[in-house]
């Protein structure tokens, strides 16, 4: 009989990290149907970003009484992660709290910290619910957000303060530990007068639905934006070193002007099909998908948007969302059907339109605010390179430009002859 | 007066110590043919040795890259590294961060490698090394400048001081607008935009940035960028206040002085 607990146990983990392993698997996949790009360079600067934008948090310092909040969260999380190191072992082997006796006193140093540290985190999330629900900041009540990601960072929120409560109950239930530790050793009082029995049954519940909790939580990540917490360090390590303002190079343009200026260097044969920056998620980089996923939607690009804080269309969180929503989509008929199927629809007028592209300033501000090292302004640059160059879709003031830059070379209609005429006046 | 061209330069055998890139702007735009007047200024009195292109100058392609015509944009920079390459050039300074950026991040990957230098930091280090000397108690001391960060110079290309020490320089009384560096404003020209009518909005991105730099109680909004100097200018005229508060280039406020 006594087995039956840990063969729970045990089925219950197996299946969550299958489960879990599974869906990453199918995410790793979607990003790969990105075009390559050569990010392995320059490995130590690489870390150095990891370590400083996603393990340090840099950017979220640019705010600082938010930063230290979501720090606070941040670390409750991955440091109480390993009192369930202690919590996999007892589901495990049938013990209970296994380091307890070894670590000694050493054990409720460990305790303390972490109840405070759950303490803390449920008081920011509390706080962060405040912000979302009540004060209701620009970045969290805009249309961007309506539906399932409203709900998302809320149920996120909600699920972190209970996994953090039923942590501290389960320490207050315990008789084993007769309320010694800091937080729990508080609420304990509120369970006096309790049968041993029913203390028994409240901390088994509490220390299932902890467990339980976990797993759900784990498997609940590849449907959400609180994914960022594991694909922050990959996209951290993997965002472009080169300056903000300098643009990809498309080396195919660059060799077809070449042959057309200097003919005797084009090769012979019939000429490669082409195609021109991106219409779907497909023909975009894989970094742009792993930006995709990585996407906490928490606004601070939208915010800073200048076409966005005047009333445009535009708004850079918007692009990585229907990026990530359309790559989940073309992933969906991949599982049903085993390819890529064309379902009419591309990532281009179907989920970003035309007038969104159209406001973008190319300014930066975006990819400058993003803490995970998202770039919007790539997709967005790609989209507008396979708009002109594709369907030749450009307003008529460009299409002006366009060829007062070909025939004067430059972007207005004077004559070239008077391009010096600022020196004789 | 009479700027040299690298035609002529060569012709005489000659190189220069830097060739100063006008731009489209700095060429044709009235307002922005001040800010190159001021420039050359500048350069000639301090006897910097300097051609420009004249009429082999084209456009670089910024704006028709970042409307995403590659095509337009790879024709002008083969044309421009063909001329920039056959007169040798090692050094180039320009007044427009849409150029500066071009040159120093994209003309590269074709083959076009130069070192490459804003006028922003062209003029700090001009006063670093004395060449120029700001007379004590000019026009400008005391006077309440604020400075408006171009995306192109700040955030693209992390340059955020040397603009400003110029005008510490300049004795006068630097004020900030509250998003400023890294946080700044757009002033709304870059990408194309300059080329085409605002998406429909609320409010136009130049007026919005107007209102910033306005709400400092600054007499001078000063620019590094003509393409932010227009949008400024017109955002200052469309609240009316185009008599009491002037949008002047770096180079204007230093010209003046000389």
């Amino acid at each position: 009989m006594e087995y039956i607990a840990q063969v729970a146990f045990i089925a219950l983990a197996a299946f969550g990290i299958y489960w879990f392993s599974r869906n990453i698997l199918r995410i790793r996949r979607n990003i790969l149907l990105g075009k390559d790009e050569m990010l392995n360079d320059r490995s130590g600067e690489r870390w150095k970003n990891m370590l400083l934008m996603a393990v340090g948090q840099k950017k979220m310092f640019r705010n600082v009484p938010v930063a230290l909040l979501h720090l606070i969260v941040y670390a409750g999380f991955i440091i109480i992660n390993i009192e369930v190191l202690e919590i996999v072992l007892d589901g495990a082997l049938g013990t209970h709290r296994v380091f307890m006796e070894p670590l000694g006193r050493f054990y409720t140093f460990l305790i303390n910290a972490f109840e405070l540290l759950a303490l803390a985190v449920i008081v920011a999330c509390v706080i962060f619910l405040v912000r979302r629900n009540i004060i209701k900041l620009k970045r969290f009540i805009s249309a961007d957000l309506d539906g399932w990601p409203r709900s998302d960072a809320n149920y996120i929120l909600i699920t972190e303060i209970v996994l953090m409560s039923l942590f501290l109950i389960m320490n207050a239930a315990d008789s084993t530990v007769n309320g010694r530790f800091l937080i729990s050793g508080e609420i304990a009082p509120l369970f006096s007068g309790m049968s041993d029995s029913t203390l028994h049954t409240i901390e088994r519940t509490a220390w299932w639905l902890h467990i339980i909790g976990i797993f759900a939580f784990l498997n609940y990540l590849p449907y959400s934006k609180h994914l960022h917490i594991m694909l922050a360090f990959p996209n951290a390590y993997y965002a472009r070193l080169q300056p903000m303002g300098q643009m990809e190079n498309m080396p195919s343009v660059q060799n077809e002007v070449l042959y057309m200026m200097q003919p005797e260097l084009a090769p012979t044969g019939e000429a490669q099909p082409m195609k021109f920056g991106a219409k779907d998620v497909q023909d975009l980089s894989w970094k742009s998908l792993l930006d995709a996923y990585s996407c906490t939607e928490c606004g601070r690009c939208s915010a800073a948007c200048p076409a966005n804080l005047t009333g445009k269309k535009l708004s850079p969180r918007k692009i990585m969302m229907d990026t990530r929503d359309r790559l989940e989509e073309v992933g969906k008929h991949i599982d049903a059907a085993g390819n890529i199927k064309d379902d009419g629809k591309s990532l281009l007028h179907d989920y970003i339109t035309v007038e969104e592209l159209r406001a973008c300033t190319t300014c930066n501000a975006c990819v400058q605010e993003c803490p995970v090292g998202i770039s919007p302004l790539h997709i967005i640059l790609e989209l507008r390179r396979s708009l002109v160059m594709e369907e030749s879709n450009a307003p008529q003031e460009w299409n002006g430009m366009f060829s007062n830059i070909e025939n004067n070379f430059a972007p207005w209609k004077f004559s070239p002859e008077e391009r010096d005429a600022w020196a004789q006046s | 007066m009479h700027v040299t061209t690298m035609a002529e330069m060569a012709a005489r055998g000659e190189t220069p110590e830097v060739l100063f890139w006008v731009g489209c702007s700095g060429s044709f735009d009235q307002r922005a043919q001040k800010i190159t007047k001021a420039f050359v200024t500048i350069l000639d009195k301090v006897g910097v040795k300097y051609a420009i292109l004249g009429k082999e100058e084209m456009c670089t392609g910024d704006p028709a890259r970042r409307a995403g015509n590659e095509f337009l944009f790879q024709m002008m920079a083969y044309q421009n590294i063909q001329v920039l390459n056959g007169y040798e050039i090692k050094k180039i300074v320009t007044a427009c961060p849409h150029c500066f950026n071009i040159f120093k991040n994209e003309y590269p990957a074709l083959g076009g490698n130069y070192e490459v230098i804003h006028h922003a930091t062209f003029l700090q280090q001009l006063i670093d090394e004395g060449r120029i000397v700001v007379p004590a108690g000019g026009a400008y001391k005391g006077k309440k400048i604020t400075y408006h960060d171009s995306c192109y110079l700040g955030r693209a290309n992390q340059i955020y001081e040397a603009p400003r020490k110029v005008l510490e320089a300049l004795d006068a009384a630097l004020v900030e607008m509250k998003r400023c560096r890294s946080n700044g404003l757009c002033c709304g020209a870059g990408g194309a935009q300059m080329f085409k009518e605002e998406e429909n909005g609320h409010t136009r991105i130049n007026i919005e940035r107007a209102d910033e730099a306005l709400a400092t109680g600054a007499q001078v909004i000063a620019s590094a960028c003509p393409f932010c100097n227009t949008m400024l200018t017109d955002g200052v005229k469309n609240r009316e206040k185009e008599n009491e508060v002037e949008v002047l280039d770096i180079a204007e406020l230093v010209a003046s002085y000389l």
